[in-house]
């Protein structure tokens, strides 16, 4: 193809994207294009596979038989989640195996939010209200994303968030109606997961690399900033009606702007846990290689079976 | 407490699928690929809902109003009920699928038989749990032909796995009191009459996936009388972590 032919091309289909049609993997589109989908893409498959461990730490432990199969279902909606991301990044041409390649090398990131401890049952509250509800901050833009596999997986994924962010809730809520303990435990959540949930909303503007790009092609609708700060003025209405306090002497509502001023994030705490020094960077790794490593076996033999029945099947026929 | 047998009878049913969704629940998130993941997940959620059919029909009879978690979280070792194969842990995924099938293909014909109990609220039970038993009973199935006639490796380490496990299979088809007294008035299942049926459609299935069926003849028992193997204590400790650190209060 000649540099005109392509230049021709790429104009067409930022002409589609602004008209707001639907880009689908067969569809001509630039390497950049899919390069960026596969990072993005792949990277929010990998949060979702590595978010199932913090949670599943407290499903042998969760203190009643209803919340136990509701964690259970939780952590299986987030396998779930996995699942059509990974789908929707292998369109574009690239294969499971590598993409696990790429998180277990180190290569590809998920979101640092994992990094952190779940010490107490009222984490399973705090992550549900606080993790899932940035998450869905950061994901329901894309429902209207230009790629049509990843806008579509996001509308189900989406769904499904929104019911883990009521449930994580309601676990808060029963926690604060409770004993002093109890609600003791669940302002102790809260103190640890407020800081680590607005970083989710990802580094500020003037640090961001990736926000005009992604804003053209709609894998970005908001930036970061605007983002964090939907997050808060919705977050904290909701811890008031819980009767907790959120860990921020600084936040306060400004008339003027109709919004929550906050406290300077600590954005070395950010880069330390995304370069892989965070509390917990090594154990979620090393789960996730060992599940893979330790699953080698059994799926080597499903494959050699599977093989086995398809030859079985062609003796017959012929 | 007036149908001490029946409480007694039912958490011999209930402690089954309450412990081996424990073992499942170790696992979640650590499979060998995500699709896995899922499934045995689904097969934990029956269990642990299962479970707390019988336990809310269990706390009812106590006269107490004792609530399905004060059952399943509150007793002492030695008050469970489950067999001992459910308690065993997850060594490898052979294991983890030879426990789940040997399981399988009892708790199917158990329930096929408690369809036709007298007791109501078990056959409503069973009723739908046969639907749930049946699909776990052909993943579990199609898994051990799949690792059975897999690779030499699969093969190798699914055999190890059975003839470790063997030696818990005939506990189920052991009556304890409380057994006996149901199946006088109809309400419990005779599982000793379903112990040649199990064996042969076991041996059925291991023959299929190129396995050998044990010729061991020494079996261990005792976990429904209450007596566990040393894995018991863990699990409890950790099912019941929260309920004995914060007594009485609401989740
Ligand atoms: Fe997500
Ligand atoms: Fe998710
Ligand atoms: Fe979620």
């Amino acid at each position: 193809m000649s540099e005109k032919e392509i230049k021709n091309l790429e104009a067409i289909f930022e002409a589609r994207i602004a008209r707001d049609e639907k880009i689908e993997p067969k569809d001509w589109m630039p390497e950049k294009y899919r390069q960026t989908h596969i990072r993005q893409i792949s990277q929010h498959a990998h949060s979702e596979v590595v978010g199932m461990l913090p949670e599943g730490n407290w499903i042998t432990r969760a203190p009643s038989l209803r919340r136990k199969a509701a964690l259970l279902a939780k952590v299986q909606d987030e396998a779930g989640h996995g699942l059509y991301l990974y789908s929707a990044c292998e369109t574009l041409g690239i294969s499971r195996d590598e993409l696990y390649e790429q998180l277990h090398s180190g290569k590809a990131k998920y979101s640092s939010i994992f990094n952190y401890p779940t010490v107490t049952w009222a984490d399973m509250g705090a992550i549900g209200w606080l993790v899932d509800g940035a998450a869905i901050i950061n994901q329901v833009p894309l429902c209207n994303t230009s790629f049509g596999p990843y806008a579509r997986a996001m509308v189900r994924v989406c769904k499904e968030e929104s019911f883990h962010q009521r449930q994580g809730y309601e676990i808060m809520l029963t926690l604060c109606k409770g004993t002093p303990e109890q609600k003791a435990m669940a302002q102790d959540a809260l103190n640890r997961w407020w800081w680590p949930s607005l970083m989710m909303l990802g580094p500020t503007d003037a640090a961001s690399v990736h926000t005009e790009q992604s804003m053209k092609w709609k894998l970005k609708r908001k930036t970061n900033d605007e983002l964090r700060q939907q997050f808060i003025d919705q977050t904290v209405p909701q811890a008031d009606l819980l009767g907790l306090t959120i860990p921020d002497p600084d936040l306060k509502f400004n008339e003027k702007t109709g919004h929550y001023d906050f406290g300077a994030i600590d954005w070395d705490e950010f880069w330390q846990v995304v370069k892989g020094h965070g509390p917990c960077n090594k154990e979620r790794m090393n789960a996730r290689v060992s599940a893979w490593e330790n699953g080698a076996w059994v799926r080597d033999a499903a494959m050699a079976y599977a093989e086995k029945q398809e030859n079985k099947k062609v003796a017959k026929a012929s | 407490m007036k149908n001490e047998n029946l409480y007694n009878y039912i958490l011999g049913i209930a402690d089954n699928s309450l412990i081996l969704g424990q073992r499942l629940g170790e696992l979640c998130g650590h499979g060998p690929n995500l699709e896995t993941d899922i499934a045995m997940t689904n097969i934990n959620l029956d269990l642990i809902g299962q479970a707390r059919s019988y336990y809310q029909y269990a706390g009812k009879l106590t006269g107490q109003d004792k609530s399905e978690d004060d059952i399943a979280f509150l007793r002492l070792e030695r008050e469970y009920r489950n067999v001992l194969l459910v308690e065993q842990p997850n060594t490898h995924f052979g294991y983890v699928m030879v426990r789940q099938f040997l399981f399988d293909m009892f708790h199917f014909m158990l329930m096929e038989k408690l369809q036709h109990s007298k007791d109501e609220t078990l056959v409503a039970i069973a009723n739908k749990g046969i639907k749930e038993v049946s699909y776990h009973k052909r993943f579990s199935s199609d898994w051990i032909k799949r690792l059975g006639d897999g690779t030499a490796e699969s093969n190798a380490k699914i055999q190890e796995a059975i003839n470790d496990l063997w030696r818990f299979t005939d506990e189920f088809f052991q009556l304890t009191e409380a057994d006996k007294a149901m199946v006088e008035v109809g309400i419990g299942v005779d599982v000793s009459k379903l112990k040649e049926d199990y064996y042969k459609k076991v041996s059925e299935v291991l023959e299929e996936a190129t396995l050998q069926t044990p010729e061991n003849k020494y079996f261990t028992k005792g976990g429904k009388e209450g007596l566990h193997t040393e894995h018991m204590g863990y699990i409890l400790a950790e099912l019941q972590y929260m309920q004995r650190t914060f007594p009485n209060m609401t989740w």
